[in-house]
């Protein structure tokens, strides 16, 4: 199991350097010169500036110094380099912003498996019904409704017309009550949905046929030989949404003027303010592959098939409905 | 009694029809009452787009100072906003953004994806590492942070947003062609068709293709809706279309400021981002069921 760790972990090494490499490439290629966008628009720089500007931000080196140099603060000082429009270390700036992300997107999940769940099992169990079908139909306008639109309509209501939540900053918890509903909703309608779907096929499946044989109470087959078992690849999917949440529901925290880390690669792209783009890229591809790792250990422990690959066959005996 | 009878005609016509074969799959569509909605509304929706030059009073961009802000009325069934400019004109014209944006990104991604991802999946070894390590840095990213990642380089604009989700978009059709044709590949009917001597190409054309092509089919129908909103969202942000070009979510972004007073200006480019969404999700729905072999009950 440590090895396995350890050598997923040796993976990411060069998916980050590629990542870092393309990145900082590309950037270097977009048209326009940094040292005129860190001076800001004003008819009074001269070229001596500009060139001062350069060298300080060593431009006037040759692009593979500078990709190498780019790399070396990386990997080896933890250093991105600071923000062109602030002169604050990129590091600094995504810590800073990074327990609001965290927190909302905790608070999502948390929505999403609340109600995600329950209604999908209550579908599956109704399978075929009215209700279902209707529980069906919401939850595919849910998915079909932009999270934007629907922060919209949240802030109308609850902070404009009732006055009961604030519409902007990150506070205190209330402050994230109406970000996390028009974040999580969506997420809410695709866990009940796969809920459902993967509950369907287990409910079909002969152990849970022998459990209802057994004469086990309709809740008891539900929960304890079914649930656990369709809740596989529900997982996969909460943890997706998970890792594209640690990336920042960009669009969310724009509305809500949350200082997280997606509102901070918008406003960043806006200002073409490259090493705060570039650090946050390759923060949101680590975040991303932590949380993937993390998924296929859930995995491991949660599926004994898998586990037994890792343990072998002397791995502890999960009790299975 | 005459739905069980309809079903029935309906079951018969199946059975005589080729699975996977057009007039299959429309059988199977024409009896779901969700995709039929979604396909009627998006039809109309493109017949009006085409037509709304000509039928509508209005023009999307005509300002009309002393109609601002006005409420649904006859004269404007949806409002104007801030300077006046009919908003039912607007998302008409706004409308072949959100299609085009949806249908040309999909058709990129998958496209290139498909390409990418078979050639991995058929040739194995070291041309399939190559390509799926090159493919996974670009899977560490969730798509609308890629896309806009890729508008800070590209800059905004129609074109850059749909290369931007394209590429976005590429990667998850290349793992999932590859990840199919690998699952063929080892199946017994391949084994089959190779020992009886079958040529790569009638193997990769009567066998392959049509099994790899069902699951892409419905991706795509469901990558139309996702880019479709990916592109509101980008627009939203100001990383997409720009106003005053009328992309419904640049509008939204317009009417936000305005909406403690005048909400009907945030209601309907929203309303009609929903329908044409569900829309692509009905009929996505609706092709997996008629292609999808496992849930067909």
């Amino acid at each position: 199991m440590l090895k396995y760790i350890v050598k997923r972990l040796l993976i990411m090494i060069p998916i980050l350097l590629a990542v870092a490499i393309l990145i900082f490439t590309l950037m270097a290629l977009v048209p326009g010169d940094p040292a005129r966008l860190a001076l800001g628009d004003s008819p009074t720089i001269t070229e001596e500036m500009l060139e001062s500007v350069r060298a300080q931000m060593g431009l006037d080196k040759p692009f593979l110094v500078r990709l190498g140099i780019y790399l070396r603060d990386i990997f080896l000082h933890f250093d991105f380099g600071t923000s062109y429009s602030t002169g604050v270390a990129v590091t600094k700036e995504l810590a800073s912003r990074f327990p609001n992300t965290l927190l909302l997107a905790v608070l999502c999940i948390v929505l999403m498996l609340g109600l995600g769940v329950p209604a999908g099992i209550r579908a599956a169990v109704k399978a075929n019904t009215a209700e279902d079908r209707l529980s069906m139909l919401i939850t595919l306008i849910g998915n079909s409704m932009p999270n934007f639109w629907l922060a919209l309509l949240l802030v109308l209501l609850f902070s404009l017309k009732l006055g009961w939540l604030p519409a902007v900053g990150a506070k205190s918890f209330k402050y994230f009550i109406l970000p996390a509903l028009s974040g999580g909703l969506g997420g809410v309608a695709s866990i009940a949905r796969q809920t459902r779907a993967s509950m369907l096929e287990v409910i079909r499946s002969d152990y849970v046929t022998t459990a209802r044989a057994k004469g086990l109470s309709e809740s008891k087959v539900i929960f304890t030989h079914a649930l656990p078992n369709a809740l596989i690849p529900v997982i996969t999917i909460t943890a997706q949404q998970f890792s594209f949440m640690l990336g920042g529901i960009a669009v969310i925290e724009s509305i809500f003027s949350i200082p997280g880390i997606g509102n901070f690669l918008i406003t960043s792209i806006s200002a073409r303010d490259y090493p705060c783009v570039q650090g946050c890229v390759i923060y949101i591809a680590f975040a991303f592959s932590i949380m993937m790792l993390l998924t296929d250990l859930i995995y491991a422990f949660v599926d004994p098939r898998i586990k037994s690959q890792y343990f072998g066959s002397k791995g502890k005996k999960v009790k299975r409905g | 009694m005459k739905k069980t009878a309809e079903k029935t005609a309906g079951n018969t016509a199946k059975k005589s029809l080729k699975p996977g074969s057009l007039p299959y799959i429309w059988q199977y569509i024409r009896h779901n009452i969700g995709a039929m909605c979604g396909l009627i509304f998006l039809a109309g929706m493109v017949i009006l787009t085409i037509l709304s030059p000509y039928i509508m009073k209005y023009d999307y961009i005509t300002i009309d100072f002393t109609a601002r802000f006005a409420l649904p009325s006859l004269e404007h069934p949806f409002g104007c906003d801030q300077y006046g400019r009919d908003i039912l004109s607007r998302i008409l014209y706004g409308a072949r953004y959100t299609l085009s944006i949806g249908i040309l990104c999909t058709a990129f991604a998958a496209i290139f994806g498909i390409i990418l991802g078979a050639i991995a999946g058929y040739f194995g070894g070291i041309v399939d590492s190559a390509i799926m390590r090159f493919l996974d840095i670009f899977q560490a990213f969730p798509q609308l942070l890629m896309a806009m990642t890729l508008v800070a380089i590209l800059g905004t604009g129609l074109d850059k947003c749909i290369l931007a989700l394209g590429i976005s978009g590429i990667p998850g059709y290349a793992r999932m062609t590859r990840a199919n044709i690998l699952n063929i590949r080892n199946s017994e009917y391949i084994e089959a068709s190779v020992s009886i001597k079958c040529s790569t190409f009638r193997i990769l054309r009567k066998h392959i293709i049509p099994n790899v092509l069902s699951p892409l089919i419905i991706s795509m129908a469901m990558g139309i809706a996702s880019s479709g909103l990916a592109a509101a969202s980008l627009s939203f942000i100001g990383l997409g279309i720009q106003s005053p070009l009328p992309e419904w979510g640049a509008m939204l972004a317009e009417a936000r400021d305005y909406m403690r007073q005048y909400p009907h200006m945030i209601l309907f480019p929203g309303i009609f981002i929903v329908l044409t969404v569900l829309s692509f999700n009905l009929i996505g729905d609706a092709l997996r069921d008629a292609l999808d072999p496992k849930l067909r009950e």
